[in-house]
């Protein structure tokens, strides 16, 4: 029998578990209330989705990466064309690239207000859950006349985009967005002044600027630490070079400022939208590619609503890619919930862990083994792994 | 002996179905989903579709839950989870299986860690098609899962299984 007071109290949770909808499973350590140790193990969802784009065809593929993760399909489907323009040396027209930015910036704003939901969730403060999913409806809707359909939209083609838009949808858009503006500005004074939640944000889970450089916080995670990482500022890519944004950024932090670093985006993503509506390039919506992909390597880095997603693309001149690799980031900022869960009461873990925004069908792109016999992880090296592969085959062609 | 069931039998029957009916809880299970789905029967419960005006209820544990819920295509690290939490369900229990790559694998057939849909691995009640499958859609599998456990009550199937 193991000296539970000596180690302390281990606290499974998941991977089925009431905090969120996916899979994840963790372990906290406690001491009384007090985490002590905290332990995640990942690849509950991992499909092996990079494999399978090394199959697929270079059009295949575009709807196979927006199944990587449905709340930012879009965001993977866009690194993935650009990618493949790079490739092939073309560029999508200023019209269909303002377009993507548009559906881009929508597809943010319906998830921060998934987002506030969740967490709010988690906070005990179901009556923010459901009026920010009630309201998300709003921005749901406008996604779906836009695009046809409300989660993956499909927007993108490799060279371009698939619809154009019209005056009567831009009309649409610009009243959902002073419906959700009003309401955005009610939801800031909630989070920033009711008594209740601020007790659950407040001065929880703060992460120092220096930690978050450390420990390679990306997207809004980072800018509520005062890390000034937004690629959409830093390394504009499609139309973000015409229509600028701006950072939004806090000094303090903790979860409060995680809430409001992303309410001020929203205001932000109102605001490029109006613009783009107001001065949406004419021209073309694609340019012809291409029937062969030259052979090549291609880097697209991407602001995603949870920070930055990485995409790498090799193609040899075939009809499919041959070597393909996302990076998300969730597996980015899940490093700062272990460490920062660690001193914090039990009750605080889930809101620290739903203020990263995570999304484990993104950052599954690994699986961990585990011998059965003790439990304990195994490493292979890259000798061993392929040893393995031939006896694996062999065995079973016997 | 009397095979013919007696009048009380018959009426603790009737009145177990039809709780059961009106109250249907839930459990979502994601075995491998890309949140598409999740998101959608999320967005089901929360007040545009508000399906708990239906007597339905997400539950937090399998040993609350009537229905299981089962978004993705299994994968090999969720499978033998998925068959756990169906275990731990007390009968009688139902699974319905939400979206594409949960009937069948969807666009992830043939990935090396994705075993198929979730009916080669748990007996599925009712398939509810889409990419992601639309709350009304979801509204209408349920609703259509409700109508079968009414036959399958006024039969007196739902207490032997």
């Amino acid at each position: 029998m193991t000296d539970n007071t000596a180690q302390g109290f281990t606290v499974p949770i998941g991977p089925q578990h009431p905090a969120l909808k996916e899979p994840g499973h963790f372990q906290f350590t406690v001491d009384g209330e007090i985490v002590t140790r905290a332990y995640v193990r990942l690849g509950y969802a991992h499909r092996g989705i990079e494999k399978a784009a090394e199959a697929r065809s270079w059009t295949q593929n575009l709807y196979l990466l927006e199944r990587v993760c449905g709340i930012c399909s879009h965001i993977h489907a866009l690194a993935y064309s650009l990618a493949v323009e790079q490739l092939a040396g073309v560029e999508a027209p200023p019209r269909a690239q303002a377009i993507r930015v548009l559906v881009a910036e929508l597809e943010r704003i319906h998830s921060h207000f998934l987002w506030m939901g969740v967490s709010a969730h988690e906070a005990g403060f179901d009556t923010l859950f459901m009026y920010s999913w009630r309201d998300r409806e709003t921005v749901m809707d406008l996604l779906e006349g836009l695009t046809g359909n409300r989660v993956n939209y499909s927007a993108n083609l490799l060279g371009g985009v698939k619809f154009d838009l019209q005056a009567a949808q831009a009309d649409s858009i610009r009243r959902g967005l002073d419906f959700l503006e009003q309401r955005t500005r009610h939801y800031l004074d909630v989070v920033s002044n009711d008594a209740m939640f601020l007790q659950r944000t407040r001065g929880i889970g703060v992460m120092t600027r220096a930690q978050a450089e450390v420990m390679g916080a990306v997207g809004p995670t980072a800018r509520a630490s005062n890390v000034g990482r937004d690629l959409r500022v830093e390394a504009p890519y499609a139309a973000y070079r015409d229509f600028p944004v701006r950072m939004a950024l806090d000094e303090r932090g903790d979860l409060e400022a995680r809430f409001e670093v992303r309410i001020r985006e929203l205001f932000e993503s109102f605001r490029l939208i109006r613009q783009i509506l107001d001065d949406l390039p004419p021209g073309e919506l694609g340019v012809r590619l291409p029937r062969r992909i030259p052979a090549g390597e291609a880097v697209v880095r991407l602001e995603a609503p949870r920070g930055e997603v990485y995409y790498f693309v090799k193609s040899n001149g075939g009809d499919r890619p041959e070597r393909l690799k996302v990076r998300t980031p969730t597996i980015c900022n899940l490093t700062s919930v272990v460490r920062l869960a660690v001193g914090h009461q039990l009750a605080d873990v889930p809101m620290i862990l739903a203020g990263i925004d995570p999304c484990f069908s993104c950052n599954d792109r690994l699986v961990q083994l585990y011998q059965e016999e003790t439990g304990e992880g195994r490493s292979m090296s890259w000798k061993d792994l392929r040893q393995y592969g031939i006896d694996f085959y062999a065995r079973r062609q016997a | 002996m009397n095979t013919t069931p007696n009048v009380w039998q018959e009426v603790m029957r009737g009145m177990k179905t039809w709780a059961r009916l009106n109250s249907p809880w839930v459990l979502h299970f994601n075995t491998g989903s890309c949140n598409g789905c999740d998101i959608e029967i999320l967005a089901t419960l929360t007040p545009r579709y508000d399906l708990e005006r239906l007597g339905v209820r997400l539950q937090a544990s399998p040993r609350h839950a009537d229905i299981l819920l089962c978004t993705g295509a299994v994968t090999r690290q969720a499978r033998d989870r998925l068959v756990r939490i169906y275990a731990q369900m007390h009968e009688p229990k139902c699974v319905v299986a939400i979206g594409s790559c949960a009937l069948s694998g969807g666009v992830f057939q043939g990935c090396y860690n994705v075993l198929g849909g979730i009916e080669d691995v748990l007996p599925v009640d009712a398939y509810i098609p889409g990419c992601p499958p639309r709350p009304e859609a979801v509204i209408d599998g349920v609703v259509k899962l409700l109508d079968g456990l009414r036959a399958r009550g006024r039969q007196g199937k739902a207490d032997s299984q």
